[in-house]
C-alpha cells in the first residue's frame, strides 16, 4: 500500500514539475507584457519534434537536448519579432484570436513537414528503468530526472529573478511597467528576451516529454489548458505562485484519478461510478480554481500592481 | 472588340455550365474523418486508403466516376455535424462516410439516414446501431465496436489468464470496448478504469495497476494515446510483470514504429494484418506502400475495402445510387467484392461476419511489425445482431 500511496504522490509532484516548467514562461508572458498567447503549446511541441528530430539523426539524446533549445529559440525569436511585438498594445481578444491562428498555423506546418504519424523517440539508456526511493518505492528514473530538472529550473529562476539585475528590471515591469520605461530601459529588447527565454522553458519541457508520450501535431493543446488553470490558482506574473499553482494542480489531479472512482465504487452501483467517477476526476482541477477564484480572486501568490 | 467580348463570356459560361453537366455524371462521396489531434493518423490512412482504390479505377469506383468530399472533424461531434449538414444540403452527398471516431458517428449517422442517404461506416460502428437502431442503409464495413474486444477478450481467455485490469477512454466506443472484453474473457476483472478521451499522462492509472497485481492488462486506446500509455508502462517497468494483451487499434504500425522495442512480444487480435495471404491484400499492400511511401495501418485496409465495397455496388446498379435505392441496397448487403482481409460477409443488421487472428509483435529486417499466430475464431460475428429488426 505504501508503494501505491508514495507512487502517487510522486506522479502527482513530477506532473506539477512537469507543469511548472510550462507555466512559468506563460505566466512570465502574460504578466510582464500582459499578453495571452495562446501558442505556448505550440512552442512545447517545436521543442519535442526538434529532440526527436535531432535523436533521429545524432542518435544521442543529450545531444538532441542540446541542439533543440537554440531551435526553439530561434522559432520564439521569429515569433516575438513577427507577431506577438505588434499584440502589446492591443487588447486581451486581439491577442487570442492572433495567437490562436499561431497554432493553427504551427499545427498545420508541423504536419506538412513531419506528416500526421508520430515521431519516434525513446527514454536514453542511462535514465531508463525504475529506481528504489528510501527502499520503500520503486519509482521511474525518467521521472525522477524531470523532478530534478523541474527544481533546477525553479532555482535557476529564482537567482534570475532575485538576484540579477535582468531579474530586477523584470519585477519592476511587472508592476509597474510605465515607470520602468520612463527610467529608460529597453522594454522591447526585454520583452523579446522574456518571451524567447519563456518559449525556451516550454520547449524544454516538452523536449523532456518526448521521451514520455506520444510526439504528435496538437500534444500542446491539452496542456496550455491545464498551464493556464495552474497560473491562475497560482496568480498571474508570478513564478512562486506558478510553482505552487502548478504542484497543486498535478496532485490533485493525480490523487483525483487514482482515488475517486475507488471512493465512488464504494457508495455507487459500479456500472454508473466509473462512468462518473472518469468525469469527476477530470473535473477536479476546475473545481478547485472556482474555489480559489472565489476565496482569493487574484490567486494564491498574486503580484501586487501599482 | 465588343462582339470578342460577348464570344469570351458566352464560351466561359458555356464551357462552365458544360463543366458542371460532366461533374452532375459523378457520384458524390463525403468522406467525414479525424485528420487532426493524435487520432489524425487514422484519418489519414482511412482516406487513403479509399482514395487508392478510386486512383486504381482511374477516378473511378465500379466503373462510375466519383468525387470524394474530404473533410477533417477534430475529434469533434459539433463540427462532425456542421461538415455532414453542408454535405447533405449544399453539396448533394449520396453515400457519407470516413468517421473514425465514436463521439462523432451517433451525431453524423441519425443525419444522414434521416436525409435518405446511404451511410457506410470504415472504423465507428456504436453497439446501438447494430441492434435496436439499425437501418437498412447503414453499412458496418470494419467490425462492430464490440468484436473487436470481444477477439481480445477471447484471445485472453484461450491464453490461459484468469484475472485482468482492463482500460478504456470515458466515451463510446471505450463502453463498447469493455463490455465487448468482458463479454469473452472468462476470467474476473479485477480493476475497470475509464480515462479521458486525448489523455496524455497515464501515470496514475498504472500505479493503480501495479498495486492491483492483476495477471495481464487489456487497454483500448487508439492512436497518439495507445503511445503514451505503452511508453509510460514500459518506463514504469511494467511489461516485464504484467503482459498486455490488446485489440488492433493499441498496436497498429504506428504506434509499434512510435514506442519501439518495448513493443515486442505483446500480443494482440486482428481481423486483418499485412501479412494475410490472399491476392487481394497483396494488392493492397504493394499498392499502399508505392502510392504513399508508407506501410498501410489496419485503417487504411478498411477505407481500401469500404471503396472495394460502394464499387461492387456502383457496378451492379450501373452507377445508380439515390436512383435506384433498392438496387443499390441490394448489392451493398450482397458484398461481392473481394475483401483484403478474405472471407467477408454482412449479418443481418449489415455488420460484418467474419474471421479473427491472433498476432505477436516481432522485429523484422530492423523493423516492427504484427506476424499472425493462428486463427481465434471464424465466422464472427457480433453480439447485437439478435436485437436488430432487419
Amino acid at each position: 500500500m505504501a508503494q501505491l500511496y508514495f507512487e502517487q504522490l510522486l506522479n502527482g509532484i513530477q506532473l506539477g514539475m512537469f507543469l511548472f516548467l510550462v507555466s512559468a514562461g506563460l505566466t512570465l508572458i502574460f504578466g510582464f507584457m500582459n499578453v495571452i498567447n495562446l501558442a505556448h503549446g505550440s512552442l512545447f511541441m517545436i521543442g519535442a519534434y526538434a529532440i526527436a528530430l535531432f535523436h533521429g539523426v545524432t542518435n544521442s539524446f543529450l545531444l538532441a537536448l542540446i541542439l533543440s533549445l537554440p531551435l526553439v529559440a530561434l522559432c520564439a525569436w521569429i515569433i516575438e519579432v513577427v507577431i506577438i511585438s505588434r499584440l502589446y498594445t492591443r487588447d486581451h481578444l486581439d491577442q487570442v484570436l492572433a495567437t490562436f491562428a499561431l497554432i493553427l498555423f504551427i499545427n498545420e506546418g508541423t504536419t506538412i513537414l513531419f506528416g500526421r504519424t508520430p515521431m519516434f523517440l525513446d527514454v536514453p539508456p542511462l535514465l531508463s528503468g525504475t529506481i528504489s526511493l528510501f527502499g520503500v518505492v520503486s519509482y521511474p528514473l525518467y521521472r525522477v530526472a524531470i523532478i530534478g530538472a523541474g527544481l533546477a529550473v525553479a532555482i535557476f529562476l529564482w537567482i534570475i529573478i532575485a538576484k540579477t539585475r535582468l531579474g530586477m528590471q523584470i519585477r519592476a515591469g511587472t508592476t509597474n511597467r510605465e515607470t520602468v520605461e520612463q527610467l529608460g530601459v529597453n522594454i522591447s529588447k526585454l520583452n523579446t528576451i522574456i518571451f524567447v527565454v519563456g518559449a525556451m522553458f516550454a520547449g524544454f519541457a516538452g523536449a523532456l516529454a518526448g521521451p514520455l508520450t506520444s510526439v504528435e501535431v496538437g500534444m500542446g493543446e491539452n496542456l496550455l489548458i491545464l498551464c493556464f488553470v495552474c497560473i491562475v490558482i497560482g496568480g498571474i506574473g508570478s513564478i512562486r505562485g506558478a510553482l505552487l499553482g502548478a504542484i497543486i494542480v498535478g496532485v490533485v489531479d493525480t490523487m483525483g484519478r487514482a482515488f475517486v472512482p475507488d471512493l465512488l465504487v464504494k457508495f455507487l452501483d459500479p456500472t454508473y461510478a466509473s462512468g462518473i467517477s472518469a468525469g469527476l476526476s477530470s473535473m477536479s482541477i476546475y473545481l478547485l480554481m472556482v474555489v480559489v477564484l472565489v476565496v482569493k480572486p487574484t490567486g494564491l501568490f498574486p503580484i501586487i500592481r501599482s | 472588340m465588343k462582339n470578342n467580348k460577348i464570344r469570351l463570356i458566352a464560351g466561359l459560361v458555356l464551357a462552365f455550365f458544360g463543366a458542371s453537366a460532366a461533374l452532375a455524371d459523378s457520384i458524390k462521396i463525403g468522406l467525414i474523418t479525424t485528420l487532426s489531434t493524435g487520432g489524425g493518423y487514422l484519418g489519414q490512412d482511412v482516406r487513403d486508403g479509399f482514395l487508392l482504390a478510386i486512383k486504381e479505377e482511374g477516378g473511378k469506383l465500379g466503373g462510375t466516376a466519383v468525387e470524394v468530399l474530404v473533410e477533417d472533424d477534430g475529434r469533434k461531434p459539433e463540427t462532425g455535424r456542421a461538415i455532414a449538414e453542408r454535405f447533405l444540403e449544399r453539396d448533394g452527398v449520396e453515400i457519407m462516410t470516413g468517421i473514425i471516431f465514436s463521439n462523432i458517428s451517433p451525431v453524423v449517422a441519425p443525419l444522414t439516414l434521416r436525409a435518405d442517404r446511404f451511410y457506410v461506416t470504415p472504423n465507428s460502428a456504436p453497439s446501438q446501431f447494430a441492434g435496436k437502431k439499425c437501418h437498412e442503409n447503414y453499412f458496418a464495413v470494419a467490425w462492430q465496436n464490440d468484436s473487436l474486444h470481444e477477439s481480445a477478450g477471447l484471445n485472453a481467455t484461450s491464453q490461459g489468464y484468469k484475472n485482468a485490469y482492463i482500460l478504456a477512454p470515458n466515451y463510446q466506443a471505450g463502453k463498447d470496448a469493455l463490455a465487448g472484453f468482458k463479454r469473452f474473457f472468462d476470467g474476473e476483472i479485477v480493476g475497470e478504469v475509464y480515462t479521458k478521451l486525448g489523455q496524455t499522462d497515464y501515470a496514475a492509472e498504472i500505479a493503480k495497476i501495479r498495486a492491483a497485481k492483476p495477471e495481464m492488462v487489456f487497454q483500448f486506446l487508439p492512436g497518439g494515446m495507445g503511445i503514451n500509455f505503452a511508453k509510460q508502462y514500459d518506463q514504469a517497468g511494467m511489461n516485464d510483470e504484467v503482459p498486455l494483451v490488446l485489440a488492433s487499434p493499441s498496436t497498429d504500425i504506428n504506434i509499434l514504429r512510435a514506442v519501439g522495442a518495448s513493443m515486442v512480444g505483446i500480443s494482440s487480435s486482428s481481423h486483418w494484418n499485412h501479412d494475410l495471404d490472399n491476392a487481394a491484400n497483396k494488392k493492397f499492400v504493394s499498392g499502399f506502400e508505392a502510392a504513399y511511401d508508407r506501410s498501410p495501418t489496419v485503417y487504411a485496409s478498411q477505407g481500401y475495402d469500404t471503396a472495394k465495397l460502394i464499387a461492387s455496388a456502383l457496378a451492379a446498379t450501373g452507377g445508380k445510387v439515390l436512383e435506384d435505392m433498392d438496387g443499390f441496397r441490394a448489392a451493398m448487403k450482397a458484398a461481392d467484392f473481394d475483401s483484403v482481409r478474405g472471407p467477408f460477409k454482412f449479418n443481418n443488421n449489415n455488420h460484418p461476419i467474419q474471421n479473427w487472428y491472433s498476432r505477436v509483435v516481432v522485429e523484422r529486417d530492423g523493423q516492427f511489425v504484427n506476424e499472425i499466430t493462428g486463427t481465434i475464431v471464424e465466422n464472427h460475428g457480433d453480439a447485437y445482431a439478435s436485437q436488430c429488426s432487419m
